[in-house]
C-alpha cells in the first residue's frame, strides 16, 4: 500500500514523525531498555563509550603529533582514518545485534503462536476423552479403557508442553507480569503435597515437609510461585529411582523466606551441572531413566524466582540425589 | 429445563458440550460466531451463556459489551470459557461483566460442568 502525503501539512507531519523516531532511535536508555538490557551490557550504550574514548585519544593523539612530530597532520590523517575503520565496524556489529535480538524476538512470537493454536484442538481432544471415558455416552470395555487412557496420559503431556513453551515464550517477550499478593508459601506447599500425594504413592516416595513455625506470610504472585514448587516436587518425584524421600524445608532468613527441596533420586553428573537451568537441558542420567520432560521447568522456575526478586540454586551428586533451594522476599 | 447458549467457534466443542448439558438437563442453544449469539442471546433469554473470545467476525469482549449494554441481556450470567490468557484479558471480561473467567487448558471436562452447575444456581 501507498500513502500519498500532497498537503505541506501532511510532509510536515511525516518529517517531525521522522524527525521523532531518529530521536527515539537515538535515546540510548529506551533502546537498552527495549532489549532488556543493562547498561554496560547493552551496544549502544557499549558503542557510546568506545566514540567517547576514540574522539579523545583523537583529540590527545593530535595535541601529542603537533609537540612532538615534524608532520602532524600526517599522524592526525591516519588517526582519522583508524577512527572512521573502528566507527564502521561498530556500527556494523550493533546492527548486527539489533536483527538477531529481532529473530529471537520473532521466534519467540511464533512459539507463542503455535502454541495458542496448538492449545484449542488439544482441550477438544481432552474434553472428548475425558466424556468418553466417563462412560456418559455408553459403557466402555475393559480393553478400551486403556487405549483410552493411553490418549489421556498423551494429550495431557501435550497440553503440559504447550503450556510450558507459551510461559516461556511470555518470560521472554516480557510478557509475564506478576501479579501480587500477600498470601501463605506454607499453604500453596501444603496444598501442592496433597496434589501430588498419588503421583508420589505411585513411584514409591514419601514427602514430608518441615516448615519453621509462625513463618510470615509472602507478598509476591501465588500462581507463578505455584509453578516453580510445582517442577521442583515434580522433579524430586520423578528422578528418584525404585523407593525415595523428598524432604522439603520452609524458613525465615532475614528478609527472605527459604524453600529447600531435597530428593534421595539419581542426581545430577557434574559435567551437567553448568547447563541445569538452560531451556530445553535434559541431564544425559536422567534421559536413561525418564523420556518424558521437556527441558523447560527448571529454566521457567529461575525466570520467576528471579524476577520476583529471590535467587535459586542447587547441589547434586550422581547417584545420591539433589537439594534444589529459592528464596523469595518477604515484602 | 434451564437453557445454555454457548457461543464458540469449533464444532468439537460444541458437540460435547451438547451431549454432557443434555445429560445434566440442560438445553444447549448453539451459536458459531459472534453476531449470531448476540441475536440468539436476546431472541432466546437463556438461563446462563457460556462464551468464548476468540471468535470470527465479532469477537467474544464485543459480545459481552454488548450482551451487558442491552437491558434484555443484561442479566445473564456469562461464563468466559476460552484459552485466551493475554496479559489484562482476565481484568477486562471481569470489568466488562463476565461471572467466571475459565482458561479452556486448566479445566477438565466435569470441572467446568460444575461451574455451569454453580452459576445456574444448582
Amino acid at each position: 500500500m501507498r500513502i500519498l502525503f500532497s498537503s505541506p501539512v501532511q510532509c510536515g507531519i511525516l518529517n517531525l514523525m521522522n524527525f521523532k523516531s531518529i530521536l527515539s532511535q537515538l535515546n540510548i536508555f529506551t533502546q537498552c531498555k527495549r532489549y532488556g538490557l543493562p547498561l554496560w551490557q547493552c551496544p549502544h550504550f557499549l558503542f557510546l563509550v568506545m566514540g567517547l574514548i576514540i574522539a579523545i585519544t583523537a583529540l590527545i593523539s593530535y595535541a601529542i603529533a603537533t609537540r612532538y612530530v615534524a608532520d602532524p597532520q600526517l599522524v592526525a590523517l591516519m588517526v582519522m582514518i583508524i577512527t572512521a575503520i573502528l566507527f564502521i565496524i561498530a556500527v556494523i556489529i550493533t546492527r548486527s545485534f539489533e536483527r538477531l535480538t529481532e529473530a529471537n524476538r520473532m521466534k519467540s512470537e511464533f512459539v507463542s503462536v503455535v502454541s495458542h493454536q496448538l492449545r484449542s484442538p488439544l482441550s477438544n481432544l481432552r474434553w472428548a476423552i475425558e466424556l468418553l471415558m466417563s462412560g456418559r455416552l455408553g459403557k466402555i470395555e475393559e480393553k478400551q479403557t486403556e487405549y483410552f487412557k493411553i490418549l489421556k496420559e498423551n494429550s495431557a503431556r501435550m497440553g503440559e508442553l504447550v503450556s510450558d513453551l507459551l510461559i516461556v515464550s511470555r518470560i521472554e517477550t516480557a510478557k509475564l507480569p506478576l501479579k501480587k499478593q500477600e498470601f501463605s508459601l506454607e499453604d500453596l506447599i501444603n496444598n501442592l503435597i496433597k496434589e501430588f500425594e498419588p503421583f508420589a504413592k505411585a513411584s514409591n516416595v514419601e514427602i514430608k515437609f518441615e516448615p519453621e513455625k509462625n513463618l510470615p506470610k509472602v507478598f509476591s504472585d501465588p500462581s507463578q510461585l505455584r509453578l516453580v514448587i510445582e517442577n521442583l516436587l515434580d522433579n524430586a518425584i520423578r528422578y528418584v529411582r525404585e523407593k525415595g524421600q523428598v524432604e522439603i524445608k520452609l524458613k525465615k532468613r532475614d528478609k527472605d523466606l527459604y524453600f529447600e527441596i531435597k530428593d534421595t533420586g539419581v542426581g545430577i553428573p557434574r559435567e551437567d551441572q553448568k547447563y541445569i537451568f538452560q531451556k530445553f537441558f535434559r541431564s544425559e542420567n536422567i534421559l536413561r531413566y525418564q523420556t518424558q520432560g521437556s527441558g523447560l521447568g527448571l529454566y521457567i522456575s529461575k525466570a520467576i524466582v528471579e524476577r520476583s526478586g529471590g535467587k535459586i540454586g542447587f547441589k547434586s551428586e550422581e547417584g545420591k540425589g539433589s537439594t534444589f533451594w529459592f528464596t523469595i522476599p518477604i515484602k | 429445563m434451564k437453557k445454555v447458549l454457548f457461543i464458540e467457534d469449533e464444532s468439537a466443542l460444541q458437540k460435547t458440550f451438547g451431549d454432557i448439558l443434555k445429560q445434566e438437563g440442560y438445553e444447549m442453544i448453539s451459536a458459531l460466531d459472534g453476531e449470531t449469539g448476540t441475536r440468539l442471546a436476546k431472541a432466546q433469554k437463556p438461563d446462563l451463556i457460556l462464551l468464548d473470545l476468540i471468535l470470527p467476525r465479532v469477537n467474544g469482549f464485543e459480545v459481552l459489551k454488548k450482551l451487558k449494554g442491552d437491558k434484555e441481556t443484561k442479566d445473564i450470567p456469562v461464563i468466559v470459557l476460552t484459552n485466551l490468557e493475554g496479559i489484562g484479558d482476565v481484568e477486562k471480561a471481569i470489568e466488562l461483566g463476565a461471572t467466571t473467567y475459565l482458561v479452556k487448558a486448566q479445566y477438565s471436562l466435569e470441572e467446568v460442568v460444575q461451574k455451569i452447575k454453580q452459576a445456574l444456581g444448582e
